[in-house]
């Protein structure tokens, strides 16, 4: 055995054991931490396998902005409403029953593929010159299959939409509330001045190198939100009302921008989000940007939390 | 040259390994949070320093070579900052410890 096959042996029992420890660990709060560290060992697992670009995502996302959400509502759990005891066991053997079948089917999808497996990565490859991208996953994301993309930042937009309408009417004007609340002390303050401007540059590399190298639009989205929500948290800026225009434009730009041009392609191509010959490239590029910005600032937004009562960010709870 | 080269990273980055073993084993082994933090940083800073250091002869580009530097200083900037975060949440919600603790370990690293 390889000291190679030996490395990802270990990285395949430290994902299985790191699972078990957080479906069995006993407080919410640690199995949230346990899940980032999940997700981070997910990514190495994705690099072993090629797909950088997943990993990239699931570093981001999985690991990174999912991690925020859950320790928040962790935080939330535990910190009251919620204390009066545990679901009955009926419904927690039901969600563990649904959880085992969902695993077990797609276990056996994954062992009961016919050998050699069905893939249309020859196809991508044939294909790719006509986008002008060199990426294959932003040629299938953007071009090839364009359309699940599209469904995809449309569910983000509604994924807004249902977070603010958790918010009490009375609470509708106020700003996002969910953030957690520090006192300013001098090292986060600083942290928040002097990192920003290299996430920046990092979002913005991502979605660049996207074209012709692993990254791209949800992964630069993720660290350029992740800039934002950091300026929020060191208190340097108010997060905005969820009233307020401009914000609601940025959010849903991104799609309309997908979708206008997806229209566009019924006249100049010959089907819904098909590219005209030469233009699939500058077309795909203003798509990407146009998401980049619209996915941060949503994904900015639901880690910021739905709006809440009181309008000073220290006064709350 | 080159084998000097290669012997010169084997020996940095086996160097910044140990600081990470050692880091870790303080974050097991150390009595309380600030200690924990102290070898935790510890670990990030040196550790990750040494293995930056190593890995520079093995990079020909000068572009690749102000990436790993910068990945080195943002993990010290990050690192120091979220060592001082904790460290000022345990001192607000354990003052009484507070000063034997503090003169033991400052979490900068």
């Amino acid at each position: 055995m390889s000291a190679v096959t030996l490395i990802d042996l270990a990285l395949a029992l430290l994902v299985l054991g790191l699972a078990a420890w957080v479906l069995a660990t006993a407080t919410v709060f640690r199995a949230a931490v346990g899940f980032v560290a999940y997700g981070l060992l997910l990514a190495l697992v994705w690099v072993r396998l090629g797909s950088v670009d997943v990993a990239l995502t699931e570093a981001a996302l999985g690991g990174g902005l999912t991690g925020l959400l859950l320790l928040g509502a962790a935080a939330r759990v535990t910190s009251g409403e919620s204390e009066a005891g545990q679901p009955p066991w009926a419904l927690r053997l039901l969600v563990g029953l649904l959880c085992a079948g969902v695993t077990v089917g797609l276990a056996a999808v994954v062992l009961l593929l016919p050998e050699p497996s069905p893939s249309l990565a020859s196809a991508t490859a044939a294909s790719l010159p006509a986008t002008g991208v060199g990426n294959p996953v932003t040629a299938v994301l953007l071009a090839f299959r364009a359309i699940d993309t599209l469904g995809e930042s449309i569910v983000l937009v509604l994924a807004l939409v249902g977070l603010w309408s958790l918010a009490p009417d009375r609470a509708w004007d106020g700003r996002p509330g969910s953030l957690p609340k520090v006192p300013p002390t001098g090292a986060l303050t600083l942290l928040a001045q002097l990192l920003p401007p290299f996430g920046i540059l990092v979002g913005i590399h991502l979605l660049w190198v996207g074209a012709d190298h692993p990254g791209g639009k949800f992964q630069g989205a993720t660290v350029l939100a992740a800039m934002w929500v950091l300026v929020l948290i060191a208190g340097l800026r108010e997060p905005p009302r969820v009233t307020s225009r401009p914000l609601r434009w940025v959010a849903v730009a991104g799609s309309l921008l997908f979708v206008a041009i997806g229209l566009g392609g019924m006249g100049w191509a010959e089907a819904f989000l098909a590219y005209p010959d030469g233009l699939a490239k500058p077309l795909i590029i203003v798509i990407e940007v146009g998401l980049t910005l619209s996915v941060a600032a949503i994904l900015g937004l639901l880690v910021a939390g739905p709006p809440a009562e009181s309008t000073g960010r220290a006064a709350d709870r | 040259m080159s084998a000097a080269l290669a012997l010169y990273t084997v020996i940095t980055v086996s160097l910044g390994a140990l600081f990470f073993l050692a880091g870790t084993l303080g974050l097991l082994r150390f009595p309380d949070t600030l200690t924990r933090l102290h070898a935790l940083t510890k670990a990030d800073n040196l550790g990750l320093g040494l293995v930056v250091a190593g890995l520079l002869p093995q990079v020909s580009t000068p572009l690749a070579w102000v990436g790993l530097i910068a990945v080195w200083l943002l993990a010290l900037l990050t690192g120091a900052t979220v060592g001082q975060l904790l460290a000022i949440k345990v001192r607000r919600a354990a003052p009484d410890t507070d000063a034997q603790a503090a003169t033991e370990a400052e979490p900068r690293g």
